[in-house]
């Protein structure tokens, strides 16, 4: 909505696009730069977080047995959920955690989602800060549990000391430590902020690209075409993105909380 | 590339979060979890549950329902059956009177018919006597005066008369009951 216009305001193309492009200027106050409090990230971020409210508040205001379309709607989401992510990983227990995974899904799926929506172009996950203050809730929670439910000494024994020969045990534990409790929520925020930030940028790169040779020859025209078509095929593969990695990280909390709650190794 | 960063002073590390992004999006997120978590998944959960009450309340008012039908069928048909049984023994029963009475009838038409009968015959023996006594006396008289009047002569002893004239009654009368 701002940074690309300004981009393609300024008459030359800045390509190719680099990081500096993800840090849109301040909104308020007005083009201020490393003002990082009202952005449009920042901005969108608050909008997604009003639509969700908005949405399941209204459709739930009034619950029927037989459902209307847009109760059903909500419905569906937190049933997915919750039969196949929570239940399908965790067991009949899963259902208690059903509400933060929806409310993470939604959020994730959202934000992603706006990486594709005409004006919007960007997602809030292609800044880290984001994907990684859920990667932390996703830590917090699935030790939480898991101390919860064996006990301090019990889970770290359980998460740590995996069914091996003593001998080995050496090698295996910090292994496991370095997997479970360092590599685990790092991959889960690093994962989601990559495929957004590799999407806006691929993106970029063909639009810009276009732009770009249309700039250096206009006989390259026909090649900027086939560069905003790729773009356009590109948009339906981030689309695909989007939502596999909406479930994905669903998916990976649900599954480091079963493994958090599990009775054997 | 590089003008944008030396605008903005320094360059942005896209690994490194921005601790004003990590605030914002933290808050934002906690204020949606909150939301959600406390006044419509819960809420879901209830409806979830109130249908699946309502699915095999359904289910179980049906087999009720089911149950008490089939509690019915039997016992009407139990009623039928009685009623049946009672049906044959009052026809069995009518039947029996009906004989008894026609019994009854029969003896009675037996009897009277016997007794008009009798009565008949009282009345013929009676009636018989009547003739024969009155014609004894008749005949017996006729038979004197024909008799003096043939022989001519008056019999004076009574006793001998009356004595022959029973004697030739009586002979009479074997021969005409022959």
């Amino acid at each position: 909505m701002f940074g690309q216009s300004n981009v393609l305001a300024q008459g030359e193309v800045n390509f190719p696009p680099s990081v500096e492009d993800f840090y849109l200027p301040s909104i308020a106050p007005w083009g201020a730069e490393n003002n990082y409090w009202f952005t449009k990230i920042t901005f969108m971020v608050w909008l997604a977080v009003g639509i969700l409210i908005l949405f399941f508040l209204l459709t739930y205001r009034k619950p029927q047995l037989v459902p209307t379309k847009k109760q059903w709607l909500a419905e569906s989401i937190y049933g997915f959920v919750r039969n196949n992510i929570a239940v399908e990983m965790i067991g009949h227990q899963g259902v208690r955690f059903a509400p933060y995974f929806t409310t993470l899904f939604c959020f994730v799926l959202l934000t992603n989602f706006f990486a594709i929506v005409p004006f919007f172009q960007i997602s809030p996950n292609s800044h880290i800060a984001f994907p990684a203050f859920l990667a932390l809730i996703s830590y917090v929670l699935f030790n939480w549990v898991g101390i919860k439910k064996h006990g301090f000494g019990g889970y770290f024994k359980r998460a740590l000391i995996p069914p091996a020969p003593w001998y080995i045990l050496p090698l295996l534990i910090p292994i496991e430590a370095f997997s479970t409790f360092l590599v685990r929520p790092f991959s889960l925020a690093v994962r989601l902020f990559a495929n957004m930030f590799a999407g806006h940028m691929l993106l970029l790169v063909f639009t810009l690209g276009g732009f770009a040779m249309l700039n250096a020859n206009a006989l390259l025209a026909p090649i900027s075409v086939l560069s905003w078509v790729m773009t356009v095929a590109l948009t339906f593969l981030e689309f695909l993105v989007i939502v596999l990695q909406a479930y994905v990280f669903t998916v990976l909390t649900a599954s480091y909380v079963q493994g958090a709650l599990a009775e054997e190794h | 590339m590089y003008f944008l960063a030396a605008e903005g002073g320094e360059a942005h590390n896209p690994i490194l979060p921005l601790w004003q992004e990590i605030v914002v999006g933290g808050i934002a997120f906690i204020v949606l979890c909150f939301v959600l978590m406390k006044f419509v998944f819960p809420r879901m959960e209830q409806t979830f549950q109130a249908r699946v009450d309502a699915i095999e309340g359904g289910i179980k008012r049906a087999e009720a329902a089911q149950s008490e039908a089939n509690q019915l069928l039997e016992q009407y048909r139990a009623q039928l059956a009685e009623a049946r049984t009672d049906a044959a023994k009052i026809r069995d029963d009518a039947r029996a009177d009906a004989e008894g009475i026609r019994q009854d009838i029969l003896a009675k038409a037996r009897e009277e018919a016997d007794r008009v009968i009798q009565a008949g015959k009282d009345q013929l023996a009676a009636e018989r006597a009547t003739i024969v006594r009155e014609l004894r006396a008749e005949v017996g008289t006729i038979a004197v005066d024909l008799a003096s009047k043939i022989v001519g002569e008056s019999l004076a002893d009574e006793a001998r008369r009356k004595g022959t004239v029973d004697r030739f009654l009586d002979s009479l009368e074997s021969t005409g009951a022959r």
